[in-house]
């Protein structure tokens, strides 16, 4: 299926990823100090294992950088 | 000096500091050391998903050090209140810098839509540290929707100009009842050891360490201006006076 991640489009297996399947897939071990939304709705951590990736869901994932 | 107590938490140090414009994260942890600062403000992005993480939040892992996220880059409440949201879970923490400026030129402040997220934010139970003009009707607009403290901007972010604000500035710290930290445009610790003796509760650098020469040894320098500002706030100033007022006897021993 299809899905964007920061705006680009991702095509990722049908077959029931959750959040946490798919930061596996495109982060490996860079998923600390990372926050995500799905279609503007923050997913808490807590709810990774268990929340699943639909068609066309524009995800959004950010961590920290320099700024004042 | 006294302990700034802010929320939850107390601070020996009255200079908070960002982590932008640094040459380098070495340069940029070096100079937050010398700072003595226990509140650093960080900014948020997105993930480049084919790029290594970078080492900031390595670098700040210091046990003094607490995480101020900013909302920088969110042009009105809504994508402010979306980016605090990730801010909390990424850096889990509630404090959050709120800023709001739609506009990239002068990156001034927008006051109706930082009360409208102010407002929410608040009910979310947020910590927040709303960046705003010098406007006194605002920072008392502010303090009833929940904000826990307010930060005026001395002149535009990044430019160095010090305390252009400064009448606006007393009668903000004057009618305050949330602490007072003036944010945006301190470009020399002149400026900000000005800004302690009017008042405030503390100020917040960025650009004017970050930019400078030698960083290191300007945040060290800001941190002593800060501190002699805020002992000569607590000792009280001595008026000012329009005639002269002699300091020594005018016996007039040399002649009569």
């Amino acid at each position: 299926m299809e899905i964007t991640i920061n705006n680009q489009p991702v095509t990722i297996p049908d077959d029931g990823l959750t959040v946490q399947d798919l930061l596996y897939r495109e982060l490996s071990d860079k998923q600390n100090g990372i926050a995500l939304a799905i279609n503007n709705t923050v997913i808490p951590k807590t709810e990774w294992s268990n929340h699943y990736i639909t068609e066309n869901d524009h995800i959004l994932i950010i961590s920290a950088t320099q700024g004042g | 000096m006294e302990p700034f107590k802010l929320a939850d938490k107390t601070f020996r140090s009255r200079l908070f500091s960002g982590t932008g414009k640094f040459g380098s994260t070495a340069q940029m942890e070096a100079a937050i050391l010398a700072s003595e600062s226990e509140l650093v403000t960080v900014a948020l992005k997105r993930v480049d998903l084919q790029k290594e993480n970078d080492t900031l939040l390595t670098a700040l892992q210091h046990k003094h050090i607490h995480l101020l996220p900013n909302t920088s880059g969110a042009r009105n409440a809504k994508e402010a209140i979306l980016a605090a949201q990730l801010a909390r879970e990424a850096l889990e923490t509630n404090w959050l810098k709120l800023e709001i400026h739609p506009d990239p030129k002068y990156l001034l402040p927008d006051p109706i839509e930082t009360l409208k997220a102010t407002e929410e934010l608040a009910k979310l139970g947020f910590v927040i540290l709303p960046y705003i003009h010098a406007d006194p009707v605002l920072c008392k607009r502010l303090e009833e929707a929940g904000t826990a403290a307010v930060m005026p901007l001395g002149a535009p972010i990044g430019s160095n100009k010090g305390l252009k604000t400064m009448d606006f500035l007393e009668i903000i710290i004057e009618q305050s009842k949330v602490p007072v930290i003036v944010d945006a445009g301190i470009g020399a610790p002149s400026d900000a050891a000005k800004a302690m003796e009017l008042g405030a509760d503390a100020v917040l650098v960025n650009t004017a360490i970050a930019v400078a020469g030698n960083p290191e040894r300007m945040a060290e320098a800001f941190k002593e201006a800060v501190i002699a500002g805020r002992k000569a706030y607590e000792a009280r100033l001595a008026p000012i006076a329009t005639n002269a007022a002699a300091s020594s006897p005018l016996t007039s021993f040399l002649y009569e």
